[in-house]
């Protein structure tokens, strides 16, 4: 099968020998448990539960609020000890309304319903179950799957892509789950294209992970509409534009989904609990964590129940070997560092990464020398260099005509420049600001209209009490004569 | 639980980076110039060497000077190695046996008014080194002009160390018997165009004339590691170096009496060295590859008009002039498509669906 | 002679073009919108008259004619300065403003009399709440301009900082320097 080429992109060092070799590791119940109400793009889950209320695994804890948003489940069995603020897992360590849960060490399941066929289920049968299950993107953008299983009814899929790719360093959740759970893997991307009634099916896999194309080619061989494709490993393959471009050759239009031109993408980890959700009935409550890094003493993948701390995982590998420059959440290109270990892990915790100083080969930072690597790098066609400049100036609608907004900050211009200048952040930045005016703008428009509101209310007082005033003199002189 | 203190502002994302620096850069672009110094200076003998020392130490010293009265840090500045980097390649455009006061004069007039006065590195819209150089040159033509015959170190007519010094400090003019007019002079002066052992002479820099203008071998050395190590673009010099040539060419076959052929461009001059360290100078050149195509191709086609029909017999400092010029204009009109959006920045229309949804 | 000659023939080719691009600017000059106009529109448009002046349309005025500083709108804050600056082609120095970010007023319950005097007060009519009853404001439409604050005889109301939190939180400018 045909394979296109994405413009820019770089060769970061991968680091994912250290855990890419160990199978996944259970890690024993922590004695905490902060399940986070909003883990997912949208609105927050309600909680359903009440302090001292006792739960069993995979209990649902909250129900999803309007069309984009996702359920919460109980990850074990225990009791509610608080409903409240804990640390989110965000670089701003601000708080997050938390459910916290004290394990009772039994696991007991709730009872589940598997289905008999999945595969005779309808398209909204299987939405819903998926919906249900409080899926969410797990590859990292925390998207609920149902929103995207749904687009599929407004928009007809002809390909199907299961991302494969894990293109960030360090990170081999992924390239583990496809080595050890190809078939069900496999099971849930059937399910998904049921779900979206695609046409076809292409399991992507970047070439630096051979095992897991071997195990996945076999787990599908029996399947023709399926096709296990090996893509060259550059960051960010792993880009949900850039990979169907990869894939399909086609690029999705800007500020349209790629349901519009009838591909949708899938994460590899959102495929095996899709197939979790609809065959076994079991919702979201677990998920495969990499945690790595030189800090790490002994790294590898674990799996993890939704809410544990960070900082009982990083004990679990063996703690850190030596006080770590930087403490990720996901991975070192996109990833944000983690405001404390007591922030939890969520369903889109991709990694737990440690680096080392001598990892992050950070410098100070120098005059920009207009190179223009940062251009050949942009997978988008951007021009960082100029838009740097001119945010730095504090032009932002500048930035913002000269494509600002089209930014994937996925950190490529960053990593190459000689300079060591702040590029993705400068960008993050100026997003949030353009963000931030037009939501100001928003109210503005907004406020204006009801001081226009009262103005006319006032003026139609006035004017109605003019009206009346002139009457009463006449009917005195009547009354009085 | 194991205890690590968060930062207190959020760093941000990436947490890695490859492993380039600017200091890095530049040490390869000295690297780069080392072949072609060496031989200069081997060429030319010590009053090279002291032109080489003094042209650095003016860049040096000047920025030193600059970033004082700019109350901006000396060591971290300095340290990025850019003002050696200048200091180096004026020295190789000037002629090598110059009077101390040229090169150090050279030196401090492009990093302060090529480069500080517009707010330090990154941020001239001229080379510097060539606005010294063409600054020099109008404001001392016999100076600039004085072009000697290689005089071989430790060859019987070369100067010694002390005769050396004498030359450079003494103030005195070049001897008679040493000045050479340069390859490009019959251009301008009439006379015959250096041909087949003539221009071996050229590649290998046995002629007189500035150190970067003679031996086209090193020059193409270094130029070759820059691109190999991704340093330098390859359209710049492959545009320059082709439209020359093809220029040379066409006239060439026109009228070969008065146009020389392409070989006598592109080795005779400082077109090597100018289509792979100084046109390449990433502050003033384009940022995207057709961009940078085209200011490639103006230089090259400006050197030719300069050399064939202009005043002066080298066009290179005045192209690359010109051109830097025209690079805001070339990166405003040059722009990469951005993914998802035609040329015209408007998303690309979605094909309308067949069941008319 | 020469000399002379040039000198007169110079001089007299730079007087007549610069009487013709001086014609040129009068019949070519290219039309520009009414600065008032757009500083207008810049503005949040609530009358409130915090800036001092009755109205924006005033304070619009003002500004263009150059009698107030671009910094005169508290409910617009920065970037309504920043914007206004830009309108005016000056340069804007944000040291000056502080940037405490929008405001929104708070009823302090133990506080509230309800005599309704912040509701007459309110440009945007953003404060609920019946006589004797205790009064809310509405956070959508309040633009922090601080009337409200102003005539409350209890001095209930208070002017606050939009608190940050998940949904709010924005990146911060990176500074520059050495990292």
């Amino acid at each position: 099968m045909k394979i296109f080429r994405f413009r820019g992109g770089i060769h970061p060092e991968g680091n994912k020998d250290p855990t890419a070799c160990h199978p996944i590791a259970r890690l024993p119940l922590p004695q905490r448990l902060y399940i986070p109400l909003q883990q997912h793009i949208g609105e927050p889950a309600a909680p359903e539960v009440e302090v001292g209320d006792h739960v069993l695994k995979g209990q649902r804890l909250a129900r999803h609020q309007g069309s984009v948003s996702a359920p919460v489940h109980a990850p074990t069995s225990g009791r509610v000890i608080a409903i409240g603020d804990h640390m989110a897992p965000h670089p701003s360590g601000l708080p997050v309304q938390t459910i916290t849960l004290e394990p009772d060490g039994e696991e007991r399941w709730i009872e589940t319903e598997p289905a008999v066929d999945p595969f005779a289920l309808t398209r909204a049968e299987v939405s819903a179950r998926v919906r249900d299950a409080g899926i969410v993107g797990l590859g990292g953008a925390a998207f609920p799957a149902a929103v995207k299983l749904d687009a599929g009814n407004r928009h007809p899929i002809d390909t199907l892509i299961l991302n494969g790719g894990e293109c960030e360093p360090y990170l081999t959740c992924d390239d583990r789950l496809m080595r050890e759970g190809a078939g069900y893997v496999v099971e849930g991307v059937r399910l998904i294209a049921n779900g979206l009634g695609a046409k076809r099916t292409v399991i992507a896999i970047e070439d630096n992970k051979p095992e897991a194309l071997e195990a996945m080619r076999a787990a599908a061989a029996a399947h023709p509409g399926i096709h296990v494709l090996r893509v060259p490993s550059r960051y960010p393959m792993g880009s949900e534009k850039q990979l169907v471009t990869t894939v399909t050759g086609r690029e999705i239009p800007a500020g349209k989904l790629s349901a519009e031109i009838g591909v949708s993408v899938h994460n590899v980890g959102t495929a095996l609990a899709v197939c979790r959700a609809v065959r076994f009935g079991k919702p979201l409550v677990s998920r495969v964590v990499t945690v790595g890094g030189g800090a790490i003493r002994n790294p590898r993948n674990v799996v993890v129940p939704i809410g544990t701390p960070a900082g009982d995982l990083i004990d679990f590998c063996g703690g850190f070997t030596e006080p770590p420059t930087r403490v990720l959440m996901g991975g070192p290109m996109m990833g944000q560092v983690l405001p404390g270990l007591e922030a939890p892990v969520v369903k889109g915790t991709s990694g737990i990464i440690a680096l080392t100083a001598a990892e992050a080969h950070a410098a100070s930072e120098r005059a920009c020398l207009h190179c223009g690597r940062c251009v050949d790098v942009c997978p988008v066609g951007l021009v960082p260099l100029e838009l740097a400049a001119r945010v730095r100036a504090g032009r932002i609608d500048d930035a913002a005509e000269l494509g600002m907004g089209d930014c994937l900050s996925c950190g490529c211009c960053a990593y190459v420049c000689p300079a060591h200048l702040p590029l993705a952040h400068l960008f993050n930045y100026a997003k949030g600001e353009i963000a931030a005016r037009r939501e100001a703008q928003r109210k503005a428009e907004e406020t204006r209209k009801l001081a226009e509101a009262r103005r006319l209310r006032l003026a139609a007082e006035a004017a109605a009490k003019a009206a009346r005033r002139p009457a009463r003199p006449a009917e005195t002189v009547e009354t009085e004569s | 639980m194991t205890s690590w203190t968060p930062n207190r502002s959020p760093v941000a994302a990436p947490h890695v980076h490859g492993r380039s620096n600017i200091p890095q850069v530049m040490r390869t672009v000295l690297l780069a110039l080392l072949p072609a110094t060496a031989t200069g200076v081997f060429l030319f003998g010590w009053p090279a060497l002291a032109t080489v020392l003094l042209a650095i130490a003016g860049c040096v010293a000047a920025e030193a000077a600059a970033l004082a009265i700019g109350k901006r840090p000396l060591r971290h500045t300095l340290a990025d190695g850019s003002a050696v980097v200048t200091g180096l390649i004026l020295a190789l455009c000037l002629p090598p046996w110059a009077p101390w006061w040229l090169p150090l004069l050279g030196g401090a007039f492009a990093i302060v008014v090529g480069k500080q006065v517009f707010g330090g590195l990154g941020q001239n819209v001229l080379n510097p080194a060539m606005l010294a150089r063409v600054a020099l040159l109008v404001s001392f033509p016999l100076e600039m002009t004085a072009w000697v015959a290689p005089q071989p170190l430790f060859s019987p007519t070369a100067p010694g160390l002390l005769d050396g010094l004498a030359i450079t400090f003494g103030g005195g003019a070049v001897p008679d018997a040493m000045s050479a007019a340069t390859a490009l002079a019959p251009l301008k002066h009439g006379g015959d165009f250096a041909a087949g052992e003539a221009l071996l002479a050229l590649a290998l820099g046995t002629v007189p004339g500035s150190l970067g203008e003679t031996s086209a071998l090193a020059l193409l050395a270094g130029g070759a590691l820059l691109v190999a190590r991704r340093i330098v673009p390859w359209q710049i010099p492959a545009a320059l170096l082709g439209t020359l040539a093809l220029l040379a060419a066409l006239f060439n076959q026109i009228d070969p009496a008065h146009y020389p052929p392409p070989l006598l461009h592109l080795l005779g001059g400082s077109a090597v060295m100018c289509a792979f360290f100084i046109a390449t100078d990433p502050v003033g050149a384009p940022v995207t590859p057709l961009g940078r195509a085209i200011f490639g191709a103006g230089i090259g086609a400006l050197i030719y008009v300069i050399r064939t029909w202009g005043g002066y017999p080298e066009g290179v400092a005045f192209a690359v002039l010109l051109m830097n010029a025209a690079t805001p204009l070339i990166d405003r009109l040059v722009r990469p498509r951005r993914y998802g959006r035609l040329r015209t920045g408007n998303p690309i229309p979605l094909a309308p669906k067949e069941d008319g949804r | 002679m020469t000399m002379i000659l040039s000198v007169v023939a110079v001089a007299a080719l730079g007087l007549a073009l610069g009487w013709l691009l001086g014609l040129a600017s009068q019949w070519l000059g290219a039309t520009t919108d009414p600065v008032v106009e757009r500083i207008a529109e810049a503005l949040p448009g609530s009358q409130c008259g915090q800036c001092g002046f009755a109205g924006c349309a005033q304070a619009a005025a003002a500004v263009a004619a150059g009698d107030a500083p671009v910094t005169l709108c508290p409910p617009g804050g920065r970037a309504v300065a920043e914007k206004l600056a830009q309108i005016l082609g000056a340069t804007f120095d944000p040291g000056n403003l502080p940037d405490r970010g929008p405001l929104l007023a708070r009823v302090r319950t133990d506080a509230c009399i309800g005599c309704s005097r912040c509701i007459k007060s309110c440009p945007t009519d953003a404060i609920l709440g019946a006589t004797k009853q205790l009064h809310v404001v509405l956070e959508e439409a309040c633009i922090g301009c601080g009337a409200c604050a102003e005539v409350c005889p209890t001095g209930g109301i208070d002017l606050e900082g939009i608190p940050v939190t998940l949904r709010n939180w924005r990146w911060h400018k990176p500074g520059v320097g050495h990292a």
